[in-house]
C-alpha cells in the first residue's frame, strides 16, 4: 500500500498526522492477518515460528465472518500472510470471499503453489496483489535461510505471474548480513520480473530469536543499507521498517513511526491479535477475535493497546539529539533481545545498545511455537557451522 | 518524497466541477478521513474533517467553490484548500466531473 500523506497538502494547521497516528485510528491501517502456521518450509528467522497447523484454527465460517467484520470497520486492505497462506484448502475461496466484500488483500507466499494457473487467475482479479519471498539474490544465500530448491521456486514463480501478465507486484527481501551486499541485484531481479522490490528488516521474533546475533546486518552494513534506500528509496518498498536508520539523518519516506497497536495490528491464524506482526509473544496479545464483541472490540478497547496510545517515555532515549528521528526504534526488537522498551534499539545506530547488549541480558521465552518437530523437505541448512566461540580449546578438542 | 505543501493560486479549479472517484472510499477518522483508492491501493489522508466535508460535497456542487461555500469555509482559506485538492487530484482520489474513474 502506497501512503501518499505529503501529496496532501494540509489546509489550516490541524497539527501533525504523525501525533493522531500515536493516538490510535478507529481501525488499522496495516493490518496482518496469519491464516495459518501451517508452511511447507522451515526457515530460520520465521517471525512465527511456523510450521504445524494449529488445530484450533479459525474455520472457512469464522474467517468469512472476521472479513464482514473488516468491511464493516472499512480496513480496505490486509496483508495476508502465515505460514504459508496457500496451504489453506480454503486460500483461495478465502481470497474471494475478501475481494467481494471490499477487502483488498496482498499475500505474502514462497511461491511454491504460484503455478502457471494460478498466477493467471491472480493476475485476473482486482484489489489482489502478491509479495514473493526472497532472502538472497542467488541460491547459495537464499537456500541457506529458506531451504533447499526455494530460490528456484520463489524465482519460478515470479516468472509465472509476470507471464500471466501481473504487473509491480511484490519481491519482498529481508536483510541479512549475506544479503545486503546484494541489494542492487536484487533491484535487477525484480525489474526482470516487473516486480517491486520490498526490503525490510531481519526481526528477533519467532525463530529469528535464535538466529538473528549471526544474520542481523553489522554496523557498516547498516549505513549501506541506509545509504543505498536514500538513493532507491523512492522506487522501493520498506513497509516503514527501517525508521531506527533514521537516527543517521535524513528520515526514510514513510511514517517513521512505530506503529504497533495504533495503526498496525497483527490477527493470528487461532484469532488472537497482537499488536504487530513482530510481536507473537503473551506480552503483546491483545485479545481474541472470538471474544465477545470480536476484532472490532478488542481494536478500540483491548487494554495493551490502550496502553501503547498512551504518551509512551523515550526512558534513557530522550537524552539523544536522533531520538525525534528514531523515537527508540523498534519496540519487538528490544523485547526480543532482552533489552528495555524505554531504552535504545538493539541495532541504534548511535551505537547506544551496544553496552546493554554485551551485559548478561535474559531474552523472553518464546510463549508460541509451531515449528516442525520433525524432517523437513527443503530444510536449510545455515552456513554458519559453529555459531558461538568455544570458550575454550577444550570445547573443541578433547585433547586440549 | 516529503514536499512543502504551497498555497497554489485558487482560480481555475474554483469554477471547475469535481468529485470524489468512484473506486475511492472515504473512513472517517479523528483527524478527518483516510481515503483509500481500490484500484490503485494509494492511501491519502484528508487532515481536517472541513476537507472532508468540502470532499463529500464536490459530487453535488456546481463547483468547486460552490462546495467550498457550503461547507463553510472561509474565503480566506481557499488557497489552502485548492492546494489539498490539487494533491487529492495528483494522486487521483477526485477527479474531473464528466470523467469516469477507472475500476
Amino acid at each position: 500500500m502506497t501512503i501518499l500523506e505529503e501529496r496532501t497538502a494540509p489546509p489550516p494547521s490541524p497539527g501533525k498526522l504523525v501525533d493522531q497516528f500515536e493516538k490510535g485510528l478507529d481501525a488499522p491501517i496495516c493490518l496482518t492477518w496469519e491464516l495459518t502456521y501451517a508452511c511447507n518450509l522451515a526457515c530460520v528467522h520465521c517471525l512465527s515460528s511456523s510450521g504445524r497447523r494449529d488445530p484450533r484454527e479459525l474455520s472457512t465460517d469464522e474467517c468469512k465472518a472476521l472479513i464482514d467484520e473488516f468491511e464493516r470497520m472499512q480496513i480496505f486492505y490486509v496483508n495476508i500472510g502465515g505460514g504459508e497462506p496457500t496451504v489453506r484448502p480454503d486460500f483461495w475461496e478465502l481470497l474471494d470471499y475478501a475481494v467481494d466484500h471490499h477487502v483488498g488483500v496482498k499475500f505474502s507466499t514462497n511461491g511454491f503453489r504460484i503455478t502457471a494457473e494460478r498466477a493467471t487467475q491472480l493476475a485476473a482479479t482486482d484489489y489482489v496483489d502478491v509479495q514473493v519471498s526472497l532472502d538472497g539474490a542467488t541460491a547459495e544465500v537464499n537456500d541457506a535461510v529458506r531451504g533447499e530448491g526455494t530460490y528456484d521456486a520463489a524465482l519460478r514463480a515470479m516468472a509465472n505471474l509476470r507471464d500471466a501478465g501481473m504487473r509491480d507486484f511484490k519481491m519482498s527481501v529481508v536483510c541479512t548480513r549475506h544479503n545486503i551486499g546484494q541489494l542492487d541485484d536484487f533491484k535487477a531481479i525484480a525489474d526482470r520480473y516487473g516486480a517491486q522490490l520490498r526490503l525490510t528488516r531481519l526481526r528477533p521474533s519467532g525463530r529469528g530469536a535464535d538466529v538473528w546475533e549471526d544474520l542481523h546486518p553489522l554496523p557498516e552494513q547498516q549505513r549501506e543499507l541506509y545509504d543505498w534506500l536514500m538513493a532507491h528509496g523512492d522506487r522501493v518498498l520498506t513497509g516503514d521498517s527501517f525508521f531506527h536508520l533514521a537516527a543517521y539523518g535524513e528520515p526514510l519516506p514513510g511514517l517513521n513511526l512505530c506503529g504497533a497497536g495504533r495503526v498496525v495490528c497483527l490477527v493470528d491464524p487461532v484469532g488472537d491479535v497482537y499488536a504487530c506482526p513482530f510481536a507473537i509473544h503473551d506480552r503483546f496479545l491483545a485479545g481474541n477475535v472470538r471474544d465477545l464483541g470480536g476484532f472490532d472490540t478488542v481494536w478500540k478497547h483491548a487494554p495493551l493497546f490502550q496502553e501503547l496510545r498512551s504518551p509512551q517515555s523515550g526512558g534513557a532515549c530522550t537524552r539523544c539529539s536522533a531520538y525525534d528521528a528514531c523515537r527508540g526504534g523498534c519496540m519487538a526488537a528490544k523485547f526480543f533481545t532482552g533489552l528495555p522498551l524505554d531504552g535504545p534499539d538493539p541495532e541504534c545506530v548511535k551505537g547506544n545498545a551496544t553496552g546493554a547488549l554485551a551485559e548478561g541480558r535474559t531474552r523472553p521465552d518464546s510463549s508460541r511455537d509451531h515449528s516442525h518437530t520433525g524432517t523437513v523437505r527443503n530444510a536449510p541448512v545455515p552456513v554458519t557451522l559453529l555459531r558461538h566461540r568455544p570458550s575454550a580449546m577444550c570445547d573443541q578438542s578433547p585433547l586440549a | 518524497m516529503p514536499t512543502t505543501p504551497t498555497a497554489a493560486p485558487a482560480g481555475g479549479m474554483l469554477e471547475e466541477a469535481w468529485a470524489l472517484d468512484e473506486s475511492v472510499a472515504l473512513r472517517p477518522e479523528p483527524f478527518g478521513a483516510l481515503a483509500y483508492h481500490f484500484g490503485t491501493r494509494k492511501l491519502s489522508f484528508l487532515k481536517t474533517p472541513e476537507l472532508v466535508d468540502v470532499v463529500r460535497l464536490l459530487a453535488t456542487s456546481t463547483s468547486v467553490e460552490h462546495a467550498l461555500r457550503d461547507a463553510g469555509v472561509p474565503e480566506s482559506h481557499w488557497p489552502a484548500y485548492v492546494g489539498a485538492l490539487r494533491g487529492l487530484a495528483t494522486g487521483g482520489m477526485i477527479r474531473p466531473r464528466g470523467q469516469r474513474g477507472q475500476a
